[in-house]
C-alpha cells in the first residue's frame, strides 16, 4: 500500500495521455455495462428463483394454439402437481402499439403460484372479488402513471367482445412488486380475470392458452411433465410440458442469439481496448526506463518493479472501468425510468463483479509485456542510456 | 484571456463543423472534397509544401507502427461493428420490404395487427373478392387468396430444440397473386391433399423439409413435394392448400386473412373505402407493402439505434486512442517538425500534413473495418421471431451505402483525432523544437 | 581492523557479440571505514564499472568483493537488490530524481523498502533534507529546482537510510562551478562530520581535491601515481 503514491504519480506522469486512455477505457466499460444489461435481461427473461418449481404446459403443435379447459381437472390430479393454474395471452394494446406490455387473463389462484409477485392481502382480495378488476406491476404503473381506481382501456387485437366492441376496460385494483431486481422486468405486465375474459370474448370460449403447474419437488419435474403430457397423448390437442425456465429460454432463443451479438461486439471492443491501453502502457514504460532503473538501484526488487507496473495498468483500467460502469448504471436506470419496457436489467452486483474481473484481467494483460521489460532492464545499461 | 477563449471557440467550431458535415453530407460531396484536396496538394505551392511534409511523416510511420496501428484498429473496430449491425437491420428491412407491394392488399379482422391474431369468415372472403377493384385472371376469376397462418413448432436442423415455422395455407389463386414465386425443386402441392411446399430458407433452417420427407403437423403426416423461391420473407414459410390447413387445425371455414391483387395500385383507396363502408364487414385493409414494412419497422429501428449508439460510444473511445497516438507521433517528430518550420515551411502545411496523416490512417481503418464486416457478414444468414410468432430468415446485407457510411465515420473520427495534435504541432515554437532531444 | 571494502583480484569482462572486452583487470583495493575516495581516469578506464561493482549494481566476472564483512560478488539479482537497499546510497551525474514526486517524496523512496511506519519515514526524510539545506524546498518537484538543488536532494535520498557506503558517479559533472562546490562541500561534510564512507568517480581534478584519497585507473588497472593528490585537500 505504501507504493500506492508511487504508482499513482507514475500514472499521472503524462496527464493528457492518461486522461485520453482513461476515456477510452471508460467508453469500453460503458458499452460493456449497457450491453451486458441487455444480455442479462434476455438471459433472465422470465427467469425467477420460484420458476424452478413451475412447469408450463402448452400445445405441442404451437404455443399460439389454445388448449381445452377440460384438461385442468385432470392436470390437478397428476401426482407431484401441488397446484395448477392457467392463463390466456390477451395481446391488448394500450393507446398505441408501441406501448407494448404483456397482458394476460388469469384465474383467482394465479398469484398463489407466483409468490414473487408481492400483492397485499387487501389488493388480492379486491382482485378476486372484482369482475373487471386488473392488477399491474409497479414498473408498468409508474410508466403510465396509473393508480389504484383507474380505468384502463385496452384495444383487443385477438379477442373482440361478444357485443362486437374491441375495447375492454379494466378497473385497476392492485399493484404488485417484484423484490429481486434481476426479475423486475416481470413488473411490466397486466393481469385480469379469466372468468370475465371467457364470458365476454366472442370466440374461443372454454379454452386456455397454457397451464402452469407448481410441483412439490423440482427433481420430479421430468416425471411430472411426462405424466401431464400423457393425459392428452394421441388427442387432437397434444401438450408439451417443460420447466418455466426451459420454456422462456426456447422463446428467447428464437428471437435472436443475443449472446452471440453482444459477445461479438464486446470482443471487438475489448480487442481494440487491449491494443490501445497496451500501447499506452508500452509508451509509459518506455519513457520511464531510467526511473525504473533508479528504483532498482535504490534496491527495489525485480518483483516489486513488475508489480508496480502491473498495478499501474490495472489501476488505469480500474479507474476508467469503474467510472464507465457507474455511468452505465446511471444510463440504464434513466432509460428504464423513462421508457419502461426495455430489455435492460439494472447494472447490478453480477455485472459489476464481471466488469471488475475484466478490468483486472485486461489490466494484467496489457501490463505484462511492459512490466517484464521494466523488470528485466539491466540497471547499468539503463543508466548509461543504452 | 480573451484571446484564449477566442482560440478555444475557434477550435471548437473547427472541430464540430467538419464532423457534422462529414456525417450529414452525401458521399459524393465528400469524395469531391477529397479530390479537391488531392488537387490542392498536387498543384499549389502550399499544397506542395503540405504534401512534402506529409510524405516525410508517412515515411516515419513504420518506426511508429505499434501506435499507428492503434488508430487503424480502433477505427476498424468502430466501423466494423457499425456496418455489421446496420447490415443486419438492412437485411431484415429489405427482406420484408420486398415481400410487400403496392398493388396487393391484405385484409385482416379489424384490430388485428398480424395474421396470426386475425379471423376472417368465409362469407367475408367472398364479399372481399367480389369488390370491383380486384383484378381477374384470364378465366375471369378474382385474384384473391384466402390464407391461414399458423405457427407450428418443428425441429431445427442440427439442433434438439424446436422453433416455430409459419405454415401458410393459400388459395388456388396464390400463383397469380405471387407471380415472383418460382418452384425450384419438385412441384406445386395438389389442392385437397396434405402436401407442402417449403420456402428455400425454411428448407435450410428446419429438419424434415427435403423433397419427399414427411412432416408431422398437428398429429397428421404431410409430404414435402416442392421447394420454392419467392425472394422475400415467404421463403421462411411452408405453404399448403388453405382448406386442408383449415381442416388440420380445426379452423372450420374461416381463414386468417384474404390477400387480393388490385387492378392497379391507384385503386387501393377505393378498395379500402368499399370494405370500410360495407356494414357486413369488420375488417382492416392495408397494402401488403404497408403491412410488411410495419413488421420490420420495430426491429429495424431497434437495430439502427443499437448500432449507432454502440458505434458512437466506441467512436468516443477511438477518438481518444487516436489523439494519444497522434500527440505521441508529433512528440517523437518534434525535431523533424521544427526543422521543417526552420527551413521555411509555414504553419498551415504542417497542420494539414498531420491531419492528412491521421485521415490516411483513419481511411485505412475504415477500409479494414468495413472490409471485415463485408467478408464476415454480407449474406450472413440469421433468423428472428417475426410478427406471426414464427421464424423469419433473412440475410445481412452490406450495401455500398453502408460501406460509405462506415468510411464517413472513419473520416470523422480521424479528423477529430488529428485536428488537436495538428494544432499543437503548428503552435510549437521552432527554437524549442530544435533544442528538444 | 579489516577494511570496509575489500577488493581482491577483481575482473570484469563484457561480451559484446563475439568480442570479449576486459574492462577491469585483476584489481586489488581496500577502502577503509570513513574514507572519501576519488576514482579518476580517462573515459573507458573502467572507473564507472568499478563503482558499479562496489555499489552492487553489477557482478564481477572474477575475484572477490567484500563489503562490511559480506561477500557480494556472488549474490544473485534479488539478493543484490536487498543488499543495496540496506547498504548503499547512490548519487548520479544527472541526479535521477523521479520527476513526478516532490523532493520530500523522492528522499523518502529508499525508506519504502524498510519497515518504518509512514510518520517515521516522513520525519527521516525531513531530517535528511535539512542536512542538505533544502528543508524549505521539500514540497517542490525536481523540475522546480536548480541542478545543484536537485543534486542535493539526490544526496539526501542517498543518505536517508543511513547506508554503509555512499557511491557517487560524476556528481558534479552536470553542474556549474558554484553548485559543484556546494555539492562537494556537502559530501566532504558528510564524510568528516558524519563519518560516511564515500567512493566518488570523477574526471575533474578539482573535485578530487575534496576526497581524502585519489586513485587512478587506466585500461582496467589501478596505477600508482607519483603526485598522489589525495591528501592535498586535507
Amino acid at each position: 500500500m505504501k507504493y500506492f503514491n508511487l504508482v499513482w504519480s507514475a500514472l499521472f506522469r503524462r496527464k493528457s495521455r492518461t486522461l485520453f486512455t482513461l476515456l477510452s477505457v471508460l467508453a469500453a466499460f460503458l458499452l460493456f455495462g449497457l450491453l451486458d444489461s441487455v444480455r442479462t435481461a434476455f438471459a433472465n427473461a422470465g427467469h425467477s428463483v420460484a420458476g424452478a418449481s413451475r412447469l408450463i404446459t402448452i400445445s405441442k403443435v404451437s404455443f399460439t394454439l389454445e388448449l381445452p379447459k377440460s384438461l385442468y381437472m385432470k392436470i390437478q390430479t397428476v401426482p407431484g402437481v401441488a397446484e395448477a393454474t392457467y392463463a390466456n395471452w390477451f395481446g391488448g394494446i394500450y393507446q398505441d402499439p408501441k406501448n407494448f406490455f404483456a397482458n394476460e387473463a388469469v384465474p383467482s389462484n394465479f398469484f398463489d403460484l407466483y409468490p414473487e409477485f408481492h400483492l397485499s392481502a387487501d389488493e388480492l382480495r379486491d382482485f378476486q372479488q372484482t369482475r373487471t378488476g386488473a392488477v399491474v406491476g409497479a414498473s408498468l404503473a409508474k410508466r403510465f402513471h396509473w393508480k389504484i381506481g383507474d380505468q384502463i382501456p385496452l384495444q383487443a387485437t385477438i379477442f373482440p367482445q361478444k357485443n362486437g366492441s374491441n375495447t375492454w376496460t379494466f378497473n385497476l385494483v392492485g399493484i404488485y412488486h417484484v423484490a429481486n431486481p434481476s426479475e423486475r422486468q416481470q413488473e411490466d405486465a397486466l393481469f385480469f380475470h379469466w372468468q370475465y375474459f371467457d364470458e365476454a370474448r366472442a370466440f374461443g370460449n372454454g379454452k386456455v392458452g397454457w397451464y402452469i403447474e407448481k410441483i412439490g419437488d423440482p427433481k420430479d419435474a421430468d416425471r411430472v411433465a411426462q405424466a401431464i403430457d400423457a393425459i392428452a397423448a394421441n388427442s387432437d390437442h397434444e401438450t408439451k410440458t417443460q420447466s418455466e425456465d426451459a420454456f422462456q429460454a426456447s422463446f428467447v432463443s428464437q428471437f435472436a442469439d443475443i449472446g452471440l451479438i453482444v459477445g461479438s461486439i464486446m470482443g471487438a471492443v475489448f480487442f481494440t481496448l487491449i491494443l490501445l491501453t497496451g500501447n499506452t502502457m508500452a509508451q509509459a514504460v518506455r519513457e520511464r526506463i531510467p526511473e525504473l532503473a533508479i528504483l532498482k538501484t535504490i534496491g527495489f526488487s525485480n518483483r516489486s518493479v513488475l508489480a508496480m507496473v502491473l498495478a499501474e495498468s490495472v489501476l488505469l483500467l480500474a479507474i476508467g472501468g469503474a467510472v464507465g460502469l457507474a455511468l452505465a448504471e446511471l444510463v440504464v436506470s434513466i432509460i428504464r425510468a423513462r421508457l419502461g419496457a426495455v430489455p435492460m436489467l439494472p447494472v447490478g452486483v453480477e455485472i459489476w463483479l464481471q466488469g471488475l474481473g475484466l478490468m483486472a484481467l485486461i489490466g494484467l494483460l496489457v501490463g505484462v509485456l511492459p512490466a517484464r521489460r521494466g523488470m528485466r532492464l539491466r540497471i547499468v545499461d539503463a543508466l548509461a542510456g543504452r | 484571456m480573451l484571446r484564449k477563449i477566442g482560440y478555444a471557440l475557434a477550435v471548437l467550431v473547427a472541430a464540430v463543423v467538419p464532423v457534422v458535415a462529414l456525417v450529414a453530407l452525401p458521399a459524393w460531396v465528400i469524395v469531391a472534397g477529397l479530390v479537391l484536396l488531392a488537387a490542392w496538394l498536387a498543384f499549389t505551392r502550399t499544397g506542395h509544401q503540405t504534401w512534402s511534409a506529409t510524405a516525410v511523416a508517412i515515411t516515419t510511420i513504420p518506426q511508429r507502427l505499434g501506435s499507428s496501428s492503434v488508430v487503424v484498429i480502433g477505427i476498424a473496430g468502430v466501423v466494423g461493428v457499425l456496418v455489421a449491425l446496420l447490415a443486419m437491420a438492412e437485411g431484415f428491412r429489405s427482406t420484408l420490404q420486398q415481400t410487400g407491394s403496392d398493388d396487393t392488399a391484405i385484409v385482416l379482422r379489424a384490430g388485428s395487427q398480424t395474421e396470426i391474431n386475425s379471423v376472417v369468415s368465409h362469407d367475408a372472403v367472398v364479399t372481399v373478392a367480389q369488390e370491383p377493384q380486384v383484378m381477374h385472371d384470364v378465366k375471369g376469376l378474382p385474384i384473391a387468396s384466402p390464407e391461414i397462418s399458423v405457427a407450428a413448432s418443428i425441429p431445427k436442423k442440427g439442433k434438439t430444440t424446436d422453433a416455430n415455422v409459419q405454415i401458410r395455407g393459400v388459395g388456388e389463386q396464390a400463383w397469380e397473386l405471387y407471380p415472383r414465386l418460382r418452384i425450384i425443386a419438385g412441384r406445386r402441392f395438389t389442392p385437397g391433399l396434405r402436401e407442402l411446399i417449403v420456402g428455400k430458407n425454411a428448407a435450410r433452417e428446419f429438419a424434415h423439409t427435403a423433397l419427399g420427407s414427411k412432416l408431422n403437423l398437428n398429429g397428421q403426416p404431410w409430404t414435402v413435394v416442392g421447394e420454392f423461391d419467392a425472394g422475400d420473407s415467404h421463403d421462411s414459410e411452408l405453404w399448403a392448400d388453405t382448406n386442408v390447413v383449415a381442416t388440420t387445425y380445426h379452423r372450420g371455414d374461416s381463414t386468417s386473412s384474404v390477400t387480393v391483387r388490385l387492378q392497379s395500385a391507384k385503386l387501393f383507396d377505393a378498395f379500402k373505402t368499399a370494405i370500410k363502408t360495407d356494414p357486413r364487414l369488420k375488417l382492416d385493409t392495408q397494402t401488403t407493402r404497408t403491412y410488411y414494412n410495419a413488421q420490420s419497422a420495430q426491429l429495424t429501428k431497434t437495430l439502427k439505434i443499437l448500432g449507432t449508439t454502440v458505434a458512437l460510444i466506441m467512436a468516443f473511445g477511438a477518438v481518444f486512442g487516436a489523439l494519444n497516438t497522434m500527440y505521441a507521433a508529433i512528440a517523437t517528430r518534434t525535431r523533424e517538425i521544427a526543422t521543417l518550420r526552420a527551413i521555411g515551411f509555414r504553419g498551415a502545411p504542417v497542420v494539414v500534413s498531420v491531419l492528412i496523416e491521421t485521415l490516411l490512417l483513419a481511411i485505412a481503418g475504415g477500409v479494414v473495418g468495413a472490409g471485415i464486416a463485408w467478408v464476415l457478414f454480407d449474406n450472413y444468414t440469421a433468423s428472428t421471431l417475426g410478427a406471426n410468432f414464427s421464424q423469419v430468415v433473412f440475410e445481412f446485407r452490406v450495401t455500398p451505402a453502408l460501406l460509405a457510411a462506415g468510411l464517413k465515420w472513419a473520416l470523422a473520427i480521424g479528423f477529430l483525432g488529428g485536428l488537436f495534435p495538428a494544432l499543437r504541432a503548428a503552435r510549437m515554437p521552432v527554437t524549442d523544437g530544435l533544442r528538444e532531444l | 581492523m579489516s577494511p570496509l571494502v575489500e577488493i581482491r583480484n577483481l575482473s570484469k569482462v563484457y561480451v559484446r557479440g563475439k568480442q570479449k572486452l576486459e574492462v577491469l583487470h585483476h584489481v586489488n583495493l581496500d577502502i577503509a571505514q570513513g574514507d572519501f575516495l576519488a576514482l579518476m581516469g580517462p573515459s573507458g578506464s573502467g572507473k564507472t564499472t568499478l563503482l558499479n561493482l562496489i555499489g552492487g549494481l553489477d557482478s564481477p566476472t572474477e575475484g572477490t568483493l567484500t563489503v562490511a564483512g559480506q561477500r557480494i560478488d556472488r549474490l544473485g539479482q534479488s539478493d543484490l537488490a536487498r543488499w543495496r537497499a540496506g547498504h548503499v546510497g547512490f548519487v548520479f551525474q544527472f541526479y535521477n530524481l523521479l520527476p513526478m514526486l516532490s523532493a520530500a517524496k523522492n528522499v523518502e523512496l529508499p525508506l519504502l523498502l524498510t519497515k518504518l511506519p509512514a510518520a517515521k519515514r516522513r520525519s527521516h526524510a525531513a531530517v535528511a533534507l535539512e542536512l542538505v539545506g533544502l528543508a524549505d524546498r521539500a514540497a517542490h518537484k525536481p523540475g522546480e529546482l536548480s541542478g545543484g538543488q536537485q543534486q542535493r536532494v539526490a544526496i539526501a535520498r542517498a543518505i536517508v537510510s543511513d547506508p554503509t557506503l555512499l557511491v557517487c558517479d560524476e556528481p558534479t559533472g552536470d553542474l556549474d562551478r558554484q553548485s559543484a562546490v556546494e555539492v562537494l562541500t556537502l559530501l566532504q561534510r558528510l564524510n568528516r562530520d558524519h563519518g560516511k564512507t564515500i567512493v566518488m568517480v570523477t574526471h575533474d581534478p578539482k573535485a578530487a581535491e575534496y576526497a581524502t584519497h585519489t586513485l587512478h585507473l587506466d585500461k582496467g588497472t589501478l596505477v600508482e601515481t607519483a603526485e598522489a593528490p589525495a591528501q592535498a585537500a586535507s
